[in-house]
């Protein structure tokens, strides 16, 4: 009974969700065909489909995605090993988590995306500067997890490996990586999250290519049914990559 | 009795007085090292200063000696040049109306997140049904719809504001939600046994038990409505700070580039560490 009355509400609150999408999609359609919205505002959901459609089967959105692709790919591979390869050396002894960890956590509070002027300037609008933001605002969270994961080993598990006698490729092998690996994850993931953001972000600011500097050169020839075209399409692609990154982190832990 | 003990005194302390004096330095010499050792151990946040100092000292050097200077300033210009900045016409007014997008944004983003989270949070059927859709726009990259912002609200302090509370809103519910959930239900039950009325519960109960989480998400949401206003801020390159940025690369003047900047990312350490304060101070009472 309990359970029958479990099943009822869950279906309840899907039907929840999706009549509340579909109520926005409504208001949307109608706001466009009845209401007099102007459609240089907001285009008609239909015209965008359409466009969607358009955008996806001419293959236009190629040559965009694979620079914010690999200006992505670059940034978070380099702060991946760079935030690992830091949070490892310092984690090694509590005195340098000591001098080292509120440093890192305190320039992580300052908003980092303030540096992209600088490195514009310094790097140029290619895809070096939109790299060099990635790859600094995704160095944080790896690190300091990094940190926390291997600083906050259990000292007793440690004690114990060694007075088994294991040496330190062991002790690090199969005991440190292991009691790291769920924090790490974390910050892997958020990491990824940010980086992601950086990168849409600086090109949305400043850049000659990419997906974000497509979508404000549309902004700006008011082509706009297009335009949300290519926003739902960036969306899309961000939460699947963020629910693939969840998930594989998800697996990660299970393996603990 | 007396005597003696001070003969052995003296005898023990002897080697320490007399004998070598180059022995004796280097003894001496290494007792302040070992204290000097122990002082730095004990406070490892001077060793964090001279690291930063070292980071500061190198950017100097290879700022004056091996660097375009069209490029890259020295720490120490930078500094000279805080003054040249301020008097920059506009800036402080940019500056000023930064710190007022950032103080609206925050305070929209607290007066819709707060009553938003906390109806999710105390409403089960509610929270099922919404969270996973916030969550959904909470993980979007809301920089993508930046451009749209722009054309709705235009370039003025409004569609700063609302690109701000875009960011700051979402962490302010979802923190609440979870300190609304963390509410052991004992604590609801024998509040109501006891007598409680809807509005003590929600004063003596639930307010205090979501003060933590509330103050986290304070701090979660002032981060999020300030990524966002800088990132409107700098995407506007026809008014505010976006314009002066640009016109500081474009005219290659980095010195006064790096000062806008570090006056803003002052702003910004100022304003994480009230909050952050203000967190740790009324957390305490658990």
């Amino acid at each position: 009974m309990a359970r029958r009355r479990e099943a009822m509400e869950r279906l309840a609150s899907r039907a929840v969700q999706i009549g509340f999408l579909l109520a926005l999609l409504a208001s949307w359609y109608a706001a466009t065909n009845f209401w007099g919205v102007n459609h240089l505002l907001l285009p008609n959901p239909v015209a965008v489909f359409h466009q969607l459609v358009d955008v996806l089967k001419t293959g236009q959105f190629l040559p965009d995605l694979r620079v914010t692709a690999t200006e992505f790919a670059a940034a978070f591979v380099l702060a991946m090993t760079s935030g690992m390869l830091v949070g490892c050396f310092v984690s090694r002894s509590r005195y340098w988590v000591a001098v080292f960890e509120p440093l890192f956590a305190g320039i992580y509070s300052i908003p980092i995306i303030l540096l992209l002027p600088l490195y514009v300037l310094f790097f140029g609008l290619g895809p070096a500067s939109k790299i060099a933001l990635g790859t600094t605002i995704s160095f944080f969270p790896v690190v300091l997890s990094t940190i926390a994961g291997f600083g906050h080993v259990d000292r007793t598990l440690v004690t114990a490996a060694r007075s088994m006698g294991a040496s330190d490729y062991q002790l690090f092998r199969y005991v440190l990586v292991p009691a790291a690996l769920p924090v790490i994850l974390t910050g892997l993931r958020i990491g990824f999250t940010v980086a992601l953001l950086a990168i849409l972000g600086s090109e949305t600011i400043a850049s000659l290519a990419g997906l974000g500097h497509h979508i404000v050169q549309l902004a700006e020839s008011m082509e706009m049914a297009r335009m949300f075209a290519y926003i739902a399409f960036v969306v899309a692609i961000t939460v699947l990559l963020n629910g693939l990154v969840s998930h594989l982190e998800a697996r990660g832990r299970r393996h603990e | 009795m007396t005597s003696i003990q001070s003969s052995g005194v003296a005898t023990t302390a002897r080697p320490r007085e007399g004998g070598n004096p180059a022995l004796d330095s280097r003894l001496r010499g290494n007792e302040r090292m070992k204290a000097a050792r122990a002082f730095l151990l004990r406070h490892p946040g001077i060793v964090r200063l001279g690291a930063v100092i070292v980071i500061l000292l190198a950017w100097e050097i290879a700022a004056r000696v091996f660097m375009d200077p069209l490029f890259i300033s020295p720490p120490s210009r930078v500094f000279a040049s805080l003054g040249a900045v301020l008097h920059t016409e506009g800036v402080p007014n940019a500056l000023r109306l930064t710190f007022f997008e950032l103080a609206v944004g925050f305070a929209i983003a607290v007066a819709i997140g707060l009553p938003l989270g906390l109806a999710l949070g105390l409403q089960p059927f509610g929270r099922r049904s919404f969270m996973p859709i916030v969550l959904l726009v909470y993980g979007m990259p809301k920089v993508t719809f930046l451009p749209l912002f722009i054309l709705f609200f235009g370039i003025g302090p409004a569609s700063k504001i609302a690109f701000g509370v875009a960011h700051g809103i979402f962490p302010i519910i979802v923190t609440v939600v979870a300190g609304v959930q963390g509410l052991k239900p004992i604590l609801l039950v024998s509040a109501r046994s006891m007598g409680a009325s809807r509005w003590h519960i929600l004063r003596w109960v639930i307010f205090p038990h979501m003060i933590p989480s509330f103050f986290a998400g304070m701090r979660l949401g002032l981060s999020g409505v300030l990524l966002g206003v800088l990132l409107a801020e700098l995407y506007v390159s026809t008014a505010g700070i976006g314009y002066f940025t640009t016109m500081f690369t474009e005219n290659f003047q980095p010195a006064k580039l790096f000062g806008l900047i570090a006056m803003l990312a002052a702003m910004a350490i100022v304003l994480n560490e009230i909050v952050r304060r203000a967190e740790h101070r009324f957390s305490r009472w658990r």
